[in-house]
Order: C-alpha cells, then structure tokens, then sequence
C-alpha cells in the first residue's frame, strides 16, 4: 500500500518534470500526400536540451515528421494533415499561428548543405535582417558569434565576404548551421544533415551537435544508426509511417522492446 | 544567449521578438505582392483579348460594308476604287502562301539537315561554335533581311532568270527562308538531342551507321517535334512583314508565277498604313479584316504546333 | 545447311552503307555552313555599300532629301527613346508575371490559361500587335504617334519573351534556397526579393536583353502605328513623335535612287552595331554568371 502512493507520487512528480520540459508535444498525427498515408497516428514528446534521434529506413516517414514540426511539409502540395502537434504548448496548426512565426524559433538544417549563392557574412546575416535587425555593429557580432556557435569562424574569419560556395561541402554545411543559429532558435531540426558529407565532416558536425544541446533542443533525422546511438538522448524508430518504438537511445540500442526495432538495429532489413 | 557590447546588453531573440511587433509594413507587402503579380500576370491576357476585340471589332464594321461572301470567294483584291472596289482576300491569301511555300523549300531541308549534323555528327566543340551562329542569324532585324532580298539576292537571280521582276515573290521566299533556319534547326535539334543515347547505343551496336541511325532510329523518335518546328516556321513565315513589304512588291494579283510581282497579307497592311488610306474609309477597315485573316492562320498553326507536340510527345 | 546471311554480300554492302554516310555527312555539314556562308555574305555586302556613307555626319544629320545629308540621328535617338518605355514597362510586366506563375500560381485550369494564353501571344505575328497599338494606344487613348504610343506596342509583343526567359531562370533556382530561406521565418516575398531574384537576375537580364534588341529591330508594328520616317527634330518627351532607326532603313531602302541603298546600309549598320553591343552585354552577363549553384 505504502509503496504504490509512493511510486504513484513519484509518477505525478516524473509527469510534472516533463510536462515543463516537452518543446514538442505530437498527438494523434496523421499526414496524406494525396491518397498516400504517410504518418500514422503519431503520438511523440519531444524534450528541451536534449538530443532526439529519429531512425528508420527510406520511406517511413521519418524525413515527412521533421518537416512537418515546422510546416515545411505545406511546400509539397497535396499535404493534408490530422491530428496535433504542439510547440511551447501552442498548437502549430492553429489558424493564427503564422508559419513564420514558428519557423524563427524553429531552426532547420537541411539534407544538402544549401548556402545561399552570397557572401558568407550574408548568408550568416540574412536571418537577422528578415526579421529587421539592421544595425551593422550588432549584425557584425551576430555574424561572429553563430560562427563560432558552428565551430567555423577560424575558417572563414578571413573571407567572410566571398562567397559560400567556395567552402568545401562541410564547411558549407556547418554555414548553415550558423545561419541558423544567427536568429537565436529554441528547437534545431536537422534532416540528415551529414548525409552528403565526408566522414570527417561528419565528425565535425556530430561533435558539434553535442555542444548545441547545451542551448538548444537538437531533432536529428538520420538514416545512420551509429550516428544516433554517438549523439542523442532519446531516438524514435519510424516504420512504415508509424512510430514503433521510442525510448531512452541506450535503451533502444541495447533492449529495444519491438522486434521490428530489433530486426532493424541488428540490420535484418533497412 | 545575451550578448553584451559595453554596457549594452540584448538577446537576438528578443530584438526579433520586438521588431516583430511593427512589421505591419512587412505584412502590407506580403499581401500586396501577389495581387500586384497576378496583375501583371493578367495583362497578358488582357492583350490577347485587346487583340481579338480590335480585330473582331473592325473586321465586323468591315463585313457591314463588304460581304463577306465576296471577302471570302472573289478573286479580285481592289481596294482602292470606292465605287468599283473588290474585296476578294483570295490573292493575298495566294501571295502570302507562295512566299511561305518557298520559304519552307529552303528551310525545311535546310534546317533539318543541319539539326541532323549538330545532333548527330558534331562535336561538342563545333556545336558550340555554330549554334550561337545561327542564333546570330535569327538575331538580325527583318528590314535588314528586306533590304539583302531586294538588293542583293534579287540582282542575282535576275542574271539566272532573266524575266524576274523587280519585284516578285520567288527572292523574299528564299531570304525568309533563310531567316526560318535556325529556328526549324534549333526546334528539331531540341526534338532530336532529346531522343535518349540508350536508343542510339543499341542502333550502332547492331553495326549502324550513324546516318543509319540519324534516318531511321533518331528521326522517327522525334517526329513529332520535328513536325511542330515546321508548323511554328510556317506560321512564321505567314506572319512575316518586312522582306515580303520590301521585295514582294504590291499587286495583289491572283497567281503562283513565282516572278512576278505580288502582295501578301502583310504587305497590304504595311501598303494601306504608309499611304495616306484616311481613318474610317473602307480601305482602312479592310486590314483590319486582313489581320484578323493573318491571325486566324497563324493561331491555327500554333495550336497546330503545339497539339502535335503534346499528343505525340514520346515517352522515354 | 544454307546460312540466312552471306556474310561475302553483307561486307559488300558495307562499302556502299559507308560511303553513303560520308556523302549525306558532308551535305549536312555544308547546309549548317550555309547559314554562315549567308551571313558573311550579307555583312560583306552591307558593309562594302556602307562605307564612304558612314561617318559622323551621318549619326548626326537628320533625313534628307539629298542622300550625300541624309543622317540617323532621329531614328538613333528615337530608338534609344523607345527603350525609356520599352525596358521599365516590359521588364516589370513580364517578370511580374514570371514571378507569379512560378512562386504564387497554383497548379490549376487559371494557371494552365495564362501559360498558354502567353505561348500563343509570342506566336503571334508582329504586325498584329501593331494592329492593336494602333486601335487601343494611338486612337483610343489617343496618345497618337508618341514614343508612349511605340514603346506601349512594343513592350506587350515583347512580352512573352521575357515572361518564358525570366520563368526558365527563376525556375532554375534550387527549391533548396527557397526552403533555406522559409526555414529561418522568412515570408514568402522575403524570399523571393531576397533568394530567388537576386539568384535568377543574370538570367531574366540575359533574355531580356535579347527581347529588348528585339523590339530595337522591329519594324512592322511600327509602320501600322504610322510612325513617320521623315523627321527633322527630336522627341522631348514621351508624348512627342518620334521616329526610330528600323522606320527610316525601311524607308531609305524603298526610294527609286540607288545612292539611298547605300544610305539604307549605312543604317543598317548603325542598326547591327547597336544590336551586337546589347547581345555583348547579354553575352557578358551569362558567361560571367554562368551556374553559380
């Protein structure tokens, strides 16, 4: 008797700790492009200053998640969406929250480093100055500190103003992660974002990641399950558009309770 | 995540968070933008529909006038006499599609045989030297190509046929011709350099030589966008002004006697809007009637041009 | 047992096959000379009837009578005056209407409309246009035989050029970008003013350019327009007649002297110059911005 109140008490305790803590809140969420039903009842928490890790194989719509946390997806048409997906409490569905809105607290890093075909120092400052910050002292400052925030200022501090696409392609790729961090986000997503690179690149950016989830909550898509197991905390395997299992990533990793998880991680299928 | 400059202190996130406050101008713009585009976007259409009003409109004041019984059937085109005037489109009509006609001898064989050389037979590097060529060709003026066919290439012929007028219809034939080759070899060029190597590939495997494969692999796979080149080149050449007003000369005579001197559609137009035709007279409404002739053919053609190449579009 | 190919007559016929490839080769070939072979011929011929008619005197004489004082200088300036309208009013409709097709369109039977709408109009001939500058520009707005007048025509039959140059160029700009740019909370024209037309500049520039040398050698729409060829002043204003380098070729090249011939070529090749600069430029700026991303 005294022992249930007790691990009751410390349930209610563990739920208020989180209730705190979740950036995402995902309910019921389903996704069609056009006929095809891509997210099957998606029921997911997403939790600050941690890492989360997204696996599955091509297909699963795992890639379809990530940008629907940011409404990406309203790109693609023929999108349809159910369901809910709270950011901060506040569903990003709801007709006044405006994409743009979101999408500032909300950084992304994409698949294919995507520098704009401008200087580095512009592509760096073009966050800042959509959303009207001109002033060039603090732009100057802002420029530095998101580089060094991406571990590429000694690199670039020299050409600041030629343009990005003469960085190699993981030089570019943590550009664009400073871009991002230019306009301060709460949340990064990052859709397979050492899929193109090199294995040191890759490297860079995994030791990078680490040092973000100090500040930020990081969602990492990747097809690579080393990768997830090295940098996250939790990681959620996608299925057929289905999310099967979700767990501490140690635990995924080493007791996953799905077979599927199992098949997939040991690399029966995938 | 504060930044501190001196005794300042700020976050980015907060300086986004304030100046999100007085975007108003910001989303004015957002709002406007695409009102203002499809504007633009809407002109495009109001042209068109200027075009067929204009041209309905005047050709209709036309027909009060004129029967369009005899617009159509006559064979005699005299304008000019208010009281015993004739209407009979039928030898513009002749004049225009006997210039075409020629023009097309020279640039349908032309053109298609240099698509079949750039496609086929050249290198990378003499495609690059003789494609921006016949762009250049394209590129002149047609007055220019006018004054070429009247004083150069109408000399020339006259010493191998001697009775050729000073004006006629065979000399801006062929220049217009020779204005319409780039556009059937860049058109058929496009068709055929779209036809996949595999297929190519299998055609020499089997020990064909390359013009085995130009002839009968590469041509009956790009039929259909080698037939909407020379739709596009007709209409083209129907539509032409200039070399035919220039070397064409004007009597609208009802023949197909390449020598002699004849007038087009276009060349009316032009004749009518140089003299002094006064504004209201019949003769005024005529090239309305003539345009709206001119525009139906060439509008045929298009639709033609394109119909070929959407219902035949070959699959790869 | 009888073979079904006799190896002895297929080699025999592989001389013939071969010999027959290398002649059509070499006719090919000669008919993609042909064009070049009338071109030289053609600048041969006018520059050779050209010279001693061209110096500064004609770029700065108006249109005689005489031939030996005939000048350009009206026609030079009013086609320079033509592109005061031509440039801004065909350049901001045609690329207003390429960014609206390709970034705000959706795909539906409207869309599909316009697109068409604009392939037919670039297929329609050049006098048609003139037809309707006539109608709509000189006598129902009654702007008469004015530079506005011109410049009106001419930009609506340059139209589609630019409209399918600039949607190939912005077309050609990597979704990439623009999702780059959406996932930092940019709007919708923030990334296309700020991504997409800066990205695609070079490209709307380089076909427009062509488009604009276009309507600097057209000459048919004018003609309908009236615009005279015989002019001793020069337009103030865009409300002035005006006449234009095309208008007084066409009308050196019809009169009975053969001095006047020479005139005509004299400014033609005013004409050919002025057009090989603008295609320089367009020349310059793609091979200067040429695949950036």
């Amino acid at each position: 008797m005294e022992l249930t109140v007790v691990k009751e008490r410390k349930n209610k305790q563990a739920e208020e700790r989180s209730e705190k803590n979740v950036v995402y809140r995902t309910k019921n969420l389903n996704l069609w492009y056009g006929e095809h039903h891509a997210l099957k009842n998606i029921d997911l928490d997403i939790y600050e200053n941690e890492v989360t890790a997204i696996i599955g194989p091509s297909g699963c719509g795992k890639s379809t998640y990530i940008k629907t946390l940011n409404r990406m997806i309203e790109l693609v048409p023929g999108v349809r969406t159910s369901g809910e997906i709270t950011y901060r409490g506040r569903n990003i569905f709801d007709k006044s929250y405006r994409v743009e809105e979101l999408r500032t607290q909300v950084g992304m890093v994409f698949q294919k480093p995507n520098p704009f075909p401008k200087s580095i120092y512009d592509n760096v400052a073009y966050g800042p100055r959509i959303h009207g910050i001109r002033d060039k002292k603090i732009l100057d400052e802002i420029v530095e500190k998101s580089l060094r925030g991406a571990a590429i200022w000694d690199e670039v501090k020299d050409r600041l103003h030629t343009n990005a696409y003469g960085l190699s392609g993981g030089q570019q790729q943590r550009l664009c992660i400073a871009r991002c961090l230019a306009i301060e986000p709460d949340v990064i997503l990052m859709d397979e974002p050492t899929s193109a690179l090199d294995p040191i690149s890759t490297l860079k950016v995994e030791e990078l990641v680490q040092e973000l989830k100090k500040n930020y909550s990081i969602i990492i898509v990747t097809h690579n399950m080393q990768q997830a197991a090295r940098i996250s905390d939790k990681t959620a395997f996608f299925l057929n558009g289905e999310v099967i299992e979700y767990s501490d990533t140690d635990k995924l990793f080493s007791n996953p309770d799905d077979k599927r998880t199992e098949d997939y991680i040991t690399g029966r299928f995938g | 995540m504060a930044m501190t400059d001196g005794n300042r202190s700020y976050s980015v996130r907060d300086m986004i968070k304030e100046n999100k406050k007085k975007q108003n101008g910001q989303q004015f713009v957002e709002w406007l933008m695409p009102k203002f585009l499809l504007l633009t976007a809407i002109i495009s259409i109001l042209t068109t529909i200027g075009i067929l009003f204009t041209l309905l409109f005047e050709t209709f004041i036309f027909f009060e006038r004129v029967s369009i019984v005899e617009f159509l059937t006559s064979k005699e085109w005299l304008p000019w006499d208010e009281k015993t005037g004739s209407f009979g489109v039928a030898p513009l009509v002749t004049g225009t599609l006997l210039t075409t006609a020629i023009a097309m001898v020279v640039a349908i064989p032309i053109g298609l045989a240099s698509a079949i050389y750039l496609s086929e037979y050249a290198s990378e590097k003499a495609r690059k030297v003789l494609k921006p060529i016949l762009e250049v060709l394209a590129g002149i003026p047609t007055i220019v190509y006018g004054f070429f066919a009247l004083t150069f290439v109408t000399p020339l012929l006259q010493k191998v046929i001697p009775n050729l007028g000073i004006f006629n219809a065979l000399s801006p034939g062929i220049v217009m011709g020779i204005m319409i080759i780039p556009m059937v070899a860049s058109l058929s060029e496009d068709a055929m350099s779209s036809v996949p190597n595999s297929i190519r590939e299998g055609a020499l495997g089997l020990g064909s030589t390359k013009l085995e494969v130009a002839l009968k692999v590469v041509l009956p796979a790009a039929t259909s966008g080698i037939a909407a080149s020379f739709m596009l080149a007709i209409s083209r050449a129907v539509g032409e002004t200039m070399i035919v007003a220039v070397a064409g000369g004007s009597s609208p005579v009802f023949t197909f006697d390449v020598t002699k001197s004849i007038q087009t559609l276009t060349a009316y137009i032009v004749q009518v809007t140089t003299g002094d035709a006064g504004y209201g007279t019949t003769v005024y409404y005529s090239i309305y009637a003539v345009g709206m002739t001119l525009f139906v053919f060439t509008l045929a053609m298009n639709l033609l041009a394109q119909y070929i190449s959407r219902r035949f579009r070959e699959e790869y | 047992m009888e073979k079904l190919i006799d190896k002895q007559r297929v080699v025999q016929h592989m001389n013939g096959r071969l010999l027959r490839n290398n002649v059509l080769k070499f006719l090919f070939f000669l008919a993609t000379l042909f064009g070049l072979i009338v071109l030289v011929v053609l600048l041969y011929r006018i520059f050779t009837q050209a010279i001693g008619w061209l110096n500064i005197d004609f770029l700065n004489n108006f249109p005689s009578r005489r031939p030996e004082n005939a000048g350009i200088k009206a026609g030079l300036v009013g086609s320079l005056w033509l592109m005061v309208i031509v440039a801004p009013v065909s350049l901001i409709l045609g690329v207003g209407t390429a960014i609206y097709l390709e970034e705000y369109a959706k795909k539906n039977r409207f869309t599909d409309f316009i697109q068409t709408n604009i392939s037919n109009l670039a297929g329609v001939p050049s006098i048609v246009f003139g037809l309707l500058g006539l109608t709509l520009f000189v006598r129902e707005l009654n702007l008469g035989r004015s530079v506005l007048a011109a410049g009106l025509t001419m930009s609506l039959l340059v139209l589609p050029v630019i409209v399918v140059a600039a949607q190939e160029a912005i077309r050609a700009v990597p979704n990439q970008l623009r999702e780059a740019s959406y996932g930092m909370g940019a709007t919708k024209w923030q990334t296309i003013y700020g991504i997409v037309l800066p990205a695609a500049i070079p490209g709307i520039l380089t076909g427009s350019i062509l488009a604009l040398s276009r309507a600097i050698g057209e000459t048919a729409p004018l003609v309908v327009l009236g615009i005279p060829t015989f002019l001793a002043y020069l337009p103030r204003g865009i409300f002035d007649t005006f006449t234009v380098m095309p208008m007084q070729i066409y009308n050196w090249t019809s009169r009975p002297q053969a001095d006047f011939q020479n005139v005509a070529a004299a400014g033609i090749v005013v004409l050919l110059v002025v057009l090989i600069f603008m295609n320089s430029i367009a020349i310059f700026i793609r091979n200067k911005f040429q695949k950036r991303y």
